[in-house]
């Protein structure tokens, strides 16, 4: 189920302004890919462009291809919205629905597309997503209260899944533990190395540790200078990165001369 | 200042935070010397007394200048005092807080003047039968009669107006917000702005020369509902799109990034959220329109019996009720009888504007989104 991404030469724009130049990457199913890099340097634009995101900002748009398991998510005829549904997000900062409970926030991806599920089978959904997501036992006994009433860890793992009770063959995380505390970011870290198994994961972070803690492979983003499209610098496995990276820009950031 | 007698700084009376009662701190760089709490009230009976003073020497007639010297000398007095004794800063915050409370004082007295005067005038005049009767065959010479026609002619015409304008609005604002991209949107806003500001007679004119003029048709409810509606899409417009921009993105890009379509994003996330504030703009919309008066003169006249036709005939209203009854629309003169029915029609509009207003909160609180 999880799938393999290809991106080929792709350059993202915001209008007539080039955000990103001719980034390339493949990224193997089934493990955690993470990017990294200065502010500002296009990771969570990238980020965006694996699951049609990018283009719902006015202006945005992408050249090059994207292909999962050899389909191209740009080509001709494509929907975005099935390619969202496919490959899932996490934002930064948590977003349940505010005028729902946990129970209609965790199956909201099937209640607002208006696919017809009876009774039992959102809750099979439900429970396998909360369990899935880390967060079953907290709130089993709450699920008809509010989403917006739980910690801020909760509601991430909420958002979580959510994205997952969709299926989706791609899981894509934006800085989503940059928001937390400690404790709950570990919860996060976990999650992530047990949702490994089933699913490709792409995160975006801006915690060089977490990086080293939780990626198989790490790619390594950076501006050329003010007012220069961002560039895909280095992608090679963490370790490699964070010991012994090929790329001088790549060591300077990892040992924190710049960043 | 008063010396503390175990010490020889000098120390101020300074009123306490709390308690107001008085604590004596030494002057230093940090603690400034403050003028006594109750020197606001001292400064406004000498003015008070210097200007009475100066119009038994100066022979004044009325009180008119009386109470503007009284204004400018206590202002200029108890700013100078200010300045003496706290310096310039402070003087400058007494001078500035003194105007801003004279500014609420006269904002906030004519209206509790108004909202009591029609209470008390049109409280008079209220019984079962005012609100169960028409005026059908009581002359203005007569006691009796009410506002029942008034009441369910303006009820019907806000109601069709409601029906006609809300739609439109919440629609128009949808689209502004989610969809408008580029010139024509720019343009939808442009107009829409420019309608909020048109007077109410001349979008009763405008009705007026299609239908009335242009079919020969003679005054009927269903005109004037039509103009209402005129003046009410613009408010409803405006105010939907504050309701729906104050969605945050991100709830629409959680819906988007679950693979949901757009146009069942608006409808089952942003819709829902924005719900209370929707409810809260339309019962606003409502209450604007239903006092409005031009249109209604020109389009839907007046009757003294029950109408509930709004497609045939002349409809009464209240405003209506309110201009017949002072004699304006037959060119006579009031009495006493009429002029207590015409407030009691002008404090019946006042309630319900009030309901309206009162209810939309209490909606508002009712679909708010609870976070718990």
């Amino acid at each position: 189920m999880a799938k393999r991404i290809d991106v080929d030469d792709v350059n993202v724009y915001y209008s007539d302004f080039l955000a990103v130049e001719g980034a390339s990457i493949n990224i193997a199913p089934l493990t955690v890919t993470a990017f990294i890099g200065p502010s500002g340097c296009g990771k969570s634009t990238f980020l965006r462009v694996l699951n049609r995101m990018h283009e719902v900002i006015p202006g945005g748009r992408v050249s090059g291809s994207v292909m999962l398991d050899g389909e191209d998510l740009y080509g001709p005829g494509v929907d975005p919205v099935n390619v969202r549904r496919t490959v899932g997000m996490v934002f930064q900062k948590a977003n349940p629905f505010p005028t729902m409970s946990i129970y209609d926030n965790v199956i909201a991806g099937y209640k607002i597309a208006g696919t017809r599920k009876n009774k039992s089978e959102t809750d099979d959904i439900v429970e396998r997503s909360l369990k899935g997501a880390n967060l079953w036992e907290e709130v089993k006994q709450r699920l008809t209260r509010p989403g917006a009433g739980l910690s801020g860890g909760q509601q991430q793992r909420l958002c979580i899944a959510r994205a997952i009770a969709v299926e989706p063959s791609v899981l894509l995380m934006d800085e989503p533990c940059s928001a937390l505390d400690p404790i709950s970011t570990l919860a996060i870290e976990d999650l992530i190395s047990e949702l490994k198994s089933s699913y490709t994961i792409v995160i975006v972070t801006h915690n060089m540790q977490q990086a080293a803690r939780v990626s198989d492979r790490t790619a390594f983003f950076n501006l050329a200078g003010v007012g220069q499209p961002g560039k895909l610098v280095e992608y090679d496995d963490t370790t490699k990165i964070f010991s012994n990276p090929n790329e001088k820009a790549t060591e300077d950031y990892i040992s924190g001369r710049f960043g | 200042m008063s010396h503390s007698a175990d010490s020889s700084t000098p120390t101020i009376q300074v009123p306490g935070p709390f308690t107001g009662r008085r604590k004596n701190l030494p002057v230093s760089s940090l603690v400034g010397a403050r003028l006594p709490s109750w020197a606001p009230y001292a400064a406004g009976v000498a003015a008070v007394a210097v200007a009475i003073g100066l119009r038994w020497l100066l022979s004044w007639t009325g009180w008119g200048t009386a109470f503007w010297t009284a204004a400018l000398l206590f202002v200029i007095g108890f700013t100078a005092w200010s300045f003496s004794v706290e310096g310039r800063r402070r003087a400058k915050d007494r001078f500035a807080s003194t105007l801003i409370y004279a500014s609420f004082v006269a904002a906030v007295v004519p209206l509790l003047l108004i909202l009591f005067y029609i209470g008390v005038k049109g409280f008079s005049v209220f019984s079962a039968d005012f609100f169960t009767k028409s005026m059908n065959g009581v002359t203005s010479r007569q006691e009796g009669g009410g506002l029942y026609h008034a009441l369910i002619g303006t009820l019907e015409l806000v109601a069709i107006a409601s029906v006609i304008a809300l739609p439109i609005g919440i629609f128009t604002a949808i689209y502004l917000v989610e969809y408008g991209r580029g010139k024509f949107a720019r343009a939808v806003t442009f107009f829409v702005d420019v309608m909020t500001g048109v007077p109410s007679i001349v979008a009763g004119l405008f009705v007026y020369t299609f239908l009335l003029l242009g079919f020969g048709m003679r005054p009927f409810g269903f005109a004037g509902a039509l103009a209402l509606a005129i003046l009410m899409i613009p408010v409803a417009v405006r105010s939907s799109e504050e309701m729906l921009k104050l969605v945050p993105r991100d709830l629409r890009e959680a819906s988007y990034a679950l693979g949901v379509p757009k146009w069942r994003t608006i409808l089952k996330v942003v819709l829902p959220t924005a719900m209370s504030g929707l409810i809260t703009s339309s019962l606003l919309a409502i209450a604007r329109i239903t006092g409005e008066t031009a249109p209604l003169i020109l389009l839907v006249g007046y009757t003294a019996r029950i109408n509930y036709d709004p497609f045939s005939g002349d409809m009464a209203t209240l405003p209506m009720l309110v201009w017949d009854q002072l004699g304006k629309r037959a060119g006579t003169t009031s009495n006493d009888l009429t002029e207590a029915r015409a407030w009691g029609a002008a404090l019946t509009l006042v309630l319900l504007v009030l309901i309206l207003n009162v209810g939309a909160r209490l909606l508002a609180r009712l679909f708010q989104p609870k976070a718990r």
